[in-house]
């Protein structure tokens, strides 16, 4: 993948309404795009993105018509698409199968919230088979060991949890982002390093580009935006926190 | 002294194809940690003696084994004999494993404790350990279980833990599971997660199991003293498989049937028997049987009983039952109430019913063995926090002018 640093990752919950989302947070300065396909009981989640996961399933989602939803992006943006759930969704499709049609509907990289490396062997062989990159996460609780294993094992990026918790978005970011940053950097110094769970203002962006991140993923606060507000208003929120981004580059 | 341990799972915590962990990265150091402990403490005296005296002097351990003889008579097959975990302190089987990880999260210097709990049967036994050796208890409970298992509500509230209502989805185990589990995601640094069951991602199933494995142990050595002789079969219920495997595993190198009983529910659609009609998922933590749909997403369950109200099953269950080693079969609503009102007219014993399944189970295998065999059964609780629900379903069951009535008649629509 081919991930043009520093990012601004935005989510957006498959749904009907996911393209014009998509196409809105790219406008403001979105620099990639997860793409979240719902799960039932996601553990990793916090509030608004169970929130937003059950919606997407009452209104008949199913992981087919979101791998569609994703070509219907990658139809109108043009940047990188990371579709983003959880390991009962991936094993009831097939891993093989579900690699297959994620990357002929245009996805670049997969996260799955509850597949360690330990556990990714047959995920991984599958997404490398069709040019898929498996990103896995390393925790501020992570051992010095498991950065190693996770970072090493992880392509594309590697997905810095930048609060202990689930996802849902927060005043401060973990104190210890930047030992993390640091400890994953030594492990895999060529892998971009993007930060995501609590994320939603501007200045923690910038926090942790300052920190040595490579970038930002913001999905629950960008989520409650279009709640209240709709494209347009995600469209102004990134905007808002793309200057982070601009004011690093300059 | 620890019985040797049998039948481990392997480095990535499997049994066969089943188990491992499924976790976000948060909290895979504190499994890492916990793995570390467990084996250190299964390896030290001073556990083991630990938990022989509090077994002894707080459990009332060990639990009688009892010939149901009338129940036995009445079935007309073989011997019943029940393993009376009931009996043990807090009414249920889930104080063994409660009492152990209690130890063991003062291992870790861990002093706040989270867990879900469905019947209140493992929230009580939480909010109890944590009484007595100073811990926090935060116990994460359904607003339907909350509801229909009212007294455990109660008892967990005089016990001093704080209870989390949790209101997603159908409000039940399932439910109060997720939360509990995102509490420890958020929580993981000073908190231990005491699953309630022998489920979720290494190294709990393979904990649980070594902790629950104290009634298959006594009630082993129980048989040969009373009978001089195995019995052919033992049956216990399946909820997330920790009264079950506890039993069972002391007898797997035996040529003994191990019979697991899953909740049918209505005995149509409405069921909670993951193995039965489930399909091989991720939840919680670990890869087993779910009831799921061909998308993944998990469904529904329903049970009169709230303990087996759960769509999955723990992983070592899943071994059993793909080796033939153990078979699995259901019981509806309807079975259990019947054989819950058996016992308590013909024993003078009032079942959780969720043991009441396995009863239901049990005077089939009787039946099918005559009366030259043995019949070994889970009774995992009692049924004292059921009487609301058995009252909601039947009406108060006032017999004043119908003294010794015929147990079979008894039954209510
Ligand atoms: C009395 C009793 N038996 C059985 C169960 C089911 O759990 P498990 O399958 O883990 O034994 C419960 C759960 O709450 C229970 O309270």
């Amino acid at each position: 993948m081919k991930l043009r640093t520093p990012a601004l990752i935005l989510y957006v919950m498959a749904s009907d309404d996911a393209p014009e989302l998509a196409e809105a947070a790219v406008r403001g300065g979105a620099t990639a795009l997860e793409l979240g396909i719902p799960y039932s009981d996601p553990l990793a989640d916090g509030p608004t993105i169970q929130r937003a996961a059950q919606r997407s399933l009452d209104a008949g989602m199913t992981p087919r018509r979101a791998l569609e939803v994703l070509a219907e992006i990658d139809a109108r943006v043009d940047v990188p698409l990371i579709p983003m759930t959880y390991g009962a969704v991936v094993e009831a499709y097939g891993a093989e199968a579900f690699c297959r049609d994620a990357a002929a509907a245009g996805a670049e990289a997969l996260i799955v919230a509850d597949v360690p490396p330990e556990e990714s062997g047959e995920l991984r062989s599958a997404a490398t088979a069709v040019g898929i990159d498996l990103v896995h996460l390393v925790a501020p609780t992570s051992r010095p060991e498991r950065i190693s294993v996770a970072a090493a094992a992880s392509r594309g990026f590697v997905y810095l949890v930048a609060a202990v918790g689930t996802t849902g978005a927060r005043d401060t970011l973990d104190e210890r982002m930047a030992g993390l940053v640091e400890q994953t950097r030594a492990a895999a110094p060529d892998t971009p390093l993007i930060a995501g769970f609590g994320i939603s203002r501007p200045e923690h962006v910038a926090a942790l580009l300052e920190a040595g991140a490579d970038g930002a993923i913001v999905a629950s606060a960008a989520l409650d935006v279009v709640e209240r507000g709709g494209p347009e208003a995600l469209e102004a929120y990134v905007r808002e926190l793309a200057t982070a981004l601009r004011t690093r580059v300059a | 002294m620890r019985p040797a341990v049998t039948h481990r799972p392997d480095a990535r915590g499997r049994f066969g194809a089943f188990g491992g962990r499924f976790v976000p990265e948060t909290v895979m150091a504190a499994l890492d940690e916990l793995e570390a402990a467990v084996e250190e403490a299964f390896a030290d005296p001073t556990f083991a003696a630990e938990m022989e005296a509090l077994h002894r002097d707080y459990v009332g351990r060990q639990t009688p084994l009892y010939l149901a003889e009338r129940l036995t008579e009445d079935v007309g097959g073989a011997q019943i004999w029940l393993k009376r975990e009931d009996l043990a302190h807090t009414g249920a089987h889930k104080i063994n494993n409660a009492v152990g990880q209690a130890l063991l999260a003062r291992r870790l210097g861990k002093r706040r404790i989270v867990a879900e709990t469905g019947a209140g049967q493992h929230g009580v036994a939480t909010a109890t350990v944590c009484a007595r050796f100073g811990l926090e208890a935060v116990v994460y409970m359904g607003e339907e279980d909350m509801r229909r298992q009212r007294p455990n509500v109660v008892r967990m509230g005089l016990l001093g833990a704080t209870l989390m209502p949790v209101t997603a989805g159908a409000g039940t185990l399932k439910d109060a599971m997720n939360e509990a589990i995102r509490d420890w995601i958020a929580s993981v640094e000073t908190t231990h997660y005491l699953i309630g069951s022998a489920a979720g991602p290494h190294p709990y199933p393979y904990l649980v199991r070594e902790l629950q494995a104290v009634i298959g142990h006594e009630a082993r050595a129980q048989m040969l003293e009373r009978t001089g002789r195995l019995p052919d079969a033992v049956v216990a219920c399946v909820g997330g498989g920790s009264n079950a495997i506890g039993l069972f595993h002391p007898f797997r190198d035996d040529d003994v049937r191990l019979v697991g009983v899953e909740a049918g529910g209505d005995g149509a659609a409405l069921h909670a028997a993951s193995i039965g009609g489930g399909r091989v998922s991720v939840l919680h933590g670990s890869r087993s049987y779910v009831l799921a749909d061909e998308h993944g997403q998990v469904e529904e369950t329903h049970s009169i009983s709230a303990g087996l109200d759960y769509p999955g099953v723990g992983p070592e269950h899943a071994h059993l039952h793909e080796t033939g080693r153990a078979e699995y079969v259901p019981e509806s609503d309807d079975d259990a109430l019947r054989a819950f009102h058996r016992l308590c007219l013909l024993e003078g014993i009032i079942p959780a019913l969720e043991s009441s399944h396995a009863i239901a189970r049990a005077e089939r295998v009787a039946r099918e063995l005559g009366p030259d065999g043995v019949v070994l059964v889970g009774l995992s609780g009692r049924g004292d926090k059921d009487v609301g629900s058995v009252i909601e379903r039947e009406g108060h069951p006032l017999r004043a002018v119908e003294p010794n009535p015929e147990p079979e008649r008894e039954v209510v629509q």
